[in-house]
Formats: structure tokens, C-alpha cells, sequence
């Protein structure tokens, strides 16, 4: 015996429909937490993170003790709480001897571990520690340009891992249309060594320049740290397979009323109202107007006239 | 601080993602102060930045209220999914049967004109076409049966109707939900448990009553439930011990003191002052019919031996064998009353 359960209000089912999963993908939330110890370091990188993307992200603030990525049981907690929030990237911050300001980032595949990187925070400054015209502060919410520098995120297996999360994880939402005007910000990441990454945020600043493409100048704001990669876990080939998957391009939209043919292009139909001539207002009652109809009167009469005598005559 | 750079410098910038990689760079020997690492680093983000708007201002861009604005090309670079990939809605039984036979749909009009009363009614809804209730007379065919009222026939095979779409409703959601194709929107819930053995569904227990099972048993043991060994995370017992109840030491004599009604109510269990109370009625009209039909039987029999002799000679032996009986048991409706 099954039951049909459908959310009674609209309010519920457009939240639902939110969440399901769609063919074309528009940026991931991202899940920002911390484990059972967290240093003063940490702290700050992790609600610096939260600042940056502001609009996507969702902060707990408790500690976890359950949850370790890197282990076989320790994912339960993650999951079921990316399942709750709708989070498919997470930050999981914790501080240990063995491992000082650790980051965990991950993703997720259909709310179950996908892949995970852990980084180590070293030299990190925050926001306040940088002066700067805060006229130039990027808003919240806007496109940043990302840039990768670097030979090591090509030849070194974790940096390309890395380089691929950090892509996922800082770009903004996927859209169609940008507003130049609004491009203010942008991310440095720069390998240094074979295992470490120097990542800072700049703000842009647009400067005229003879042609229509302003000359670009970055100016330092936001935190920058250095990130030494510790572990990765890559996906396991099938998932990844999945994962990867992306739907053919869905043919355009039909639009109505038109249709094409092999031999003559693009035919369109345009249907046209009756007029309704009889009901229409005139616009003006001139003098002229009126003149005109008094005319055209006598002259229906006239024809009216010469019809009728032309039926008598015959 | 020597640094190699490739010459023609080939980026790879993602214009839809506004992503610029150059994979030449290196630090050949890491500068001596970090100003400097920094210094560099922003140098080059920059390059790649300018790169990739290089690209990103010469797309064909509309204006708008706040600003130029660009259509951005589709991203090269390939990430995973968050979620797999939506399967398309397999066609129902409806879909599939209509397809095969070329039944196209119509589009219905939400007004639809009501020739009994002249106006355009809803198609569905309050104050709708074809409403039953609307109905005033409905002739008799020849096939109908004679005790049947066709007002609620028509009722219930609206109902049968809605049943059955339901039920195809459902059967098509399941069929969607095997193959992993349900909408978002819609849940299938399991409303019971298979049958097994009786065929009552089982009764649902609240959570307090399954929480107080455990003391209820208890109280049945000699030591109410005290030595009783406990699941771990069990929670003790409500009301511990066994359920006794004691009368208040100080009360008043008068009607309704609680201690006088005990001891009264037992002693006239005992002596069965209120005897009309005592009075077994059933066993009574038992008796007491037993004994008009058997009265009846012998008259009967009476009439039938021998008419001449009257009752009157016939000894009279069951009445006396009865009222000895009677004496014995607990009293009867004549004797008893008289006290």
C-alpha cells in the first residue's frame, strides 16, 4: 500500500524543485565547518571564506567530533549534512599537532563524497591587515577572474587536483550574461614549490586604456595564505565517469510560428486579426473628416441611383 | 631572480569561466622576501587577467541600464556534477496508448456554455456545468433494476471513477519511480506494513505507551519492578513499586467520608442487607418460566390421557419439589422480600 505525498503549498514545491537535480548546473553551495579543535588562525580563514561567498554558503559553528573525511565512517555526518543543507562543496577546518590549520575542501556527487584535498594554512592575513581605498571593495556576490600560475599545476598530480577544487570552489555562479561593469575581483593562485600554492584575493581596478579593453590592475584585499598540500583522495574512476557526464546540448527552444525548410530557410507565420473596421474610434471629428463622408454618402447614393435605373432598364 | 617565461606565451584562458592559467611559469630559486614572491605573483595574475579580458571585452556586448552586457561562452574546462543527471518522465500508460492510437490533445476552454440556465459556466469547479446535484429528474431506462436510486449510483460511479485514476495515478508514479525518474515534487510513502498473519493492521502505539510497557509489566512481579535488570539507556519507571493506594488518615464522618463507604460497601456484600440488589434476575425468569412451561406441558398431557379427571385430584408433587429447591438457593422473587 504506497501513498502519494505532494507538498500542499507552492511555497514548499518550488523549494523541491530548487533542490532537484537539473541538466544544466549553476554553482554549488558550499558547507563551512569545523572539528573538534580549531586554532585562532582557523577561525578567521574560515569565516574570511564564509565573507567570500557570502550568497552560496552555509557556516556551522559548532564543533564536530564525528567527522573525519579522510576515514571509511567518518563521512556519515558530512553527508547527511550536505543531504540537509544542499551543499555540494565543503570546507572542514581542524587544528592538531600532527596537522596545524588544516583544511579539508571537498565535493560531493549526489550528496556522497566525490573527491577531498587537505591543505595546511601558512602565512595567512586577513582582510583588516590589508589598507587599501575601500571604495575599490568588491561586492559580494560578483564574478571573480581566476588565474593559475604556475608549471606545478600541470606536472604535479595534487596540485592539478587542487587547482581543479579551487576552481569549484571560488567561482561564482555559472550564468549566460555578465555586466562588465560589475567585474571587480579576482583570485591569484600561484605555485611555488612542488606542494605549495600562494592564493590571494585582489580587488581590479579598470583603467582607460587606448582600446576598448581597460588595462587591468589588481590590487591586493582580501586574505592570502599559503596552502601546503598534505592528502588528496581522487575519485574512483566510475564515479568519475558519472560524474563527468553532462547532457547532450538540448536542441534550442522551439519558438512558435516558426518553422524551417531544406529549400526556402526560415518560414515564419504571422496571423492577423480580423480587423474590426465598424468598431474602431475615430480619432478626430474634423471638419474635413466629416466632409469627406458627407461626399462619399452622395456618391453611394448616386451609384445606388444609377444602379437602380440601370436594373430598371433593363 | 631569473624567471623563464615562454615567449609567445600560450595561456589557457577559459572565457566562461573567467579562468587564465599559464602553465609556464616557474620559480626557478623562491625570491628572498615575501614581498617580492608577492610582487611577482600579483605581476603575473595580472597578465592573465588583462588575457582574459582581453577576450571577454571584444564579445559582442548589449547595452543595459547598469552596464555593457556580454553573453559568455559555454566553459571549456569540464568539472563533475553535483547531482546525476535528470532522467527524462517515462510516458504513462495514457501517453503510450494515446501515441499508439493518434489521439492528440485539446485544449479545453475554462468557460463552457450551460444550455440549461443560459450562461457560461466553469467547466470545474463551484457553480460548474455538469454538476450532479443540478440534476432534477433522471428517467427510468428499462434496464434499470427497481430498488436502485440512480442519483447515488451516479454518486458512486463518480467515486468508482476517481478510485481508479487514482489508483493509475499511482501506478504510473511507481513505474516512474523504478527506473529512478519520479518528480521532485513527490513522495511515495509505504502507508503500512505487508499483511501477515491477521488481517487487522497492526494498532499504532504512541511513543509514552511503548515507553511505559516496560513499567507496566513490572508492577506485575512481587518486588514491583525493583530488581528487574535494565537495558542500558533504559529510563526507570514512572510510578515505581507497586501501585497502592491509601485512604487519608484525617477525613470527615459525614456521607461522603471514603472509609465509611469501604467498610459499608463490605459488609453488606457479607450480610446482603440490600438483598433486592443480591437478586439474580436471569436465573429467576429462567426458573420461573421453567416452571410455567412444564405446568403448560402437564396440562397437556393431562388433557390428553384422560379428559374426565380434573387437576384438581392429581397430586400436586412439583410444587412441593420446587420450593425446596427454592429455599436453598439465593432467594427467590416471592419468598425473599419479606425481612
Amino acid at each position: 500500500m504506497m501513498k502519494i505525498k505532494t507538498p500542499r503549498s507552492g511555497r514548499v514545491r518550488r523549494a523541491l524543485e530548487k533542490r532537484a537535480p537539473k541538466l544544466v548546473e549553476t554553482g554549488k553551495k558550499t558547507l563551512i565547518l569545523q572539528g573538534t579543535k580549531t586554532s585562532g588562525t582557523l577561525n578567521e580563514v574560515l569565516s574570511e571564506i564564509y565573507h567570500l561567498k557570502k550568497g552560496g554558503a552555509v557556516r556551522f559553528t559548532r564543533k564536530n567530533d564525528n567527522i573525519r573525511p579522510f576515514e571509511s565512517g567518518g563521512e556519515t555526518s558530512l553527508e547527511f549534512f550536505s543531504l540537509k543543507t544542499d551543499c555540494s562543496i565543503f570546507v572542514y577546518g581542524s587544528h592538531s599537532k600532527k596537522r596545524p590549520n588544516n583544511l579539508v575542501l571537498g565535493r560531493m556527487y549526489d550528496h556522497h563524497v566525490y573527491d577531498l584535498v587537505e591543505v595546511g594554512v601558512e602565512n595567512f592575513k586577513s582582510i583588516e591587515s590589508f589598507t587599501y581605498d575601500k571604495k575599490m571593495a568588491p561586492r559580494v556576490g560578483s564574478k571573480p577572474f581566476v588565474a593559475f600560475v604556475g608549471e606545478g599545476f600541470e606536472n604535479v598530480d595534487e596540485l592539478k587536483h587542487l587547482k581543479e577544487v579551487l576552481l569549484d570552489l571560488l567561482r561564482g555562479e555559472v550564468v549566460e550574461n555578465i555586466n562588465l561593469a560589475g567585474l571587480d575581483r579576482a583570485y591569484v593562485c600561484t605555485a611555488i614549490s612542488s606542494n605549495k600554492v600562494y592564493l590571494t584575493h585582489c580587488a581590479l581596478r579598470l583603467k582607460k586604456s587606448g582600446s576598448v579593453v581597460p588595462r587591468m590592475e589588481l590590487v591586493e584585499v582580501g586574505p592570502s595564505m599559503d596552502l601546503v598540500v598534505r592528502r588528496h583522495r581522487l575519485p574512483n574512476e566510475g564515479l568519475r565517469k558519472e560524474a563527468m557526464k553532462t547532457a547532450k546540448d538540448q536542441p534550442k527552444k522551439k519558438i512558435k510560428n516558426v518553422s524551417s525548410d531544406a529549400i526556402e530557410g526560415t518560414i515564419g507565420k504571422i496571423y492577423i486579426p480580423d480587423q474590426k473596421v465598424g468598431d474602431v474610434a475615430l480619432p478626430n471629428k474634423a471638419k474635413g473628416v466629416k466632409r469627406e463622408r458627407r461626399e462619399a454618402k452622395k456618391k453611394e447614393a448616386n451609384e445606388r441611383a444609377s444602379k437602380k435605373q440601370k436594373e430598371e432598364s433593363e | 631572480m631569473a624567471m623563464e617565461m615562454d615567449s609567445p606565451k600560450p595561456f589557457h584562458v577559459d572565457v566562461g569561466n573567467l579562468l587564465a592559467f599559464n602553465p609556464f611559469h616557474s620559480f626557478p630559486s623562491l625570491p628572498a622576501s615575501r614581498d617580492e614572491l608577492v610582487k611577482e605573483c600579483l605581476k603575473e595574475g595580472s597578465k592573465l587577467v588583462q588575457e582574459v579580458a582581453d577576450s571577454l571585452f571584444n564579445l559582442p556586448s548589449t547595452e543595459d541600464v547598469d552596464g555593457p552586457l556580454v553573453k559568455l561562452p559555454p566553459t571549456t574546462t569540464k568539472l563533475p556534477r553535483e547531482k546525476h543527471l535528470p532522467k527524462p518522465k517515462p510516458p504513462t500508460k495514457w501517453e503510450e496508448f494515446a501515441k499508439k492510437k493518434g489521439i492528440k490533445k485539446r485544449k479545453k476552454d475554462k468557460v463552457v456554455w450551460d444550455e440549461q440556465t443560459g450562461t457560461w459556466k466553469r467547466r470545474f469547479g463551484y457553480d460548474r456545468v455538469n454538476d450532479d446535484k443540478d440534476i432534477p429528474i433522471i428517467e427510468a431506462k428499462m434496464t434499470d433494476e427497481p430498488g436502485v436510486d440512480p442519483f447515488a449510483k451516479r454518486q458512486d460511479d463518480k467515486k468508482k471513477r476517481v478510485e481508479k485514476q487514482e489508483k493509475n495515478r499511482l501506478q504510473n508514479l511507481k513505474q516512474a519511480a523504478k527506473i529512478g525518474a519520479l518528480p521532485s515534487h513527490v513522495q511515495l510513502a509505504a502507508t503500512a506494513l505487508p499483511i501477515t498473519g491477521t488481517q487487522a493492521p497492526p494498532k499504532k502505539v504512541t511513543k509514552d505507551e511503548l515507553g511505559n510497557v516496560a513499567g507496566m509489566a513490572a508492577t506485575s512481579t512481587a518486588s514491583g519492578g525493583k530488581f528487574d535488570r535494565k537495558l542500558p539507556g533504559e529510563k526507570p519507571a514512572k510510578k515505581q513499586g507497586k501501585h497502592r493506594k491509601f485512604l487519608p488518615v484525617v477525613e470527615g464522618s459525614g456521607i461522603g467520608s471514603r472509609e465509611k463507604e469501604q467498610t459499608e460497601s463490605v459488609l453488606n456484600k457479607l450480610i446482603s442487607k440490600h438483598s433486592h440488589e443480591i437478586l439474580n434476575v436471569n436465573k429467576a425468569v429462567t426458573m420461573y418460566n421453567v416452571k410455567k412451561e412444564k405446568k403448560a406441558r402437564s396440562k397437556r398431557n393431562q388433557e390428553g390421557k384422560s379428559s374426565s379427571t380434573t387437576n384438581k385430584l392429581k397430586p400436586k408433587k412439583q410444587l412441593h419439589k420446587k420450593t425446596g429447591q427454592k429455599k436453598g438457593g439465593a432467594g427467590s422473587s416471592k419468598k425473599g422480600k419479606a425481612k
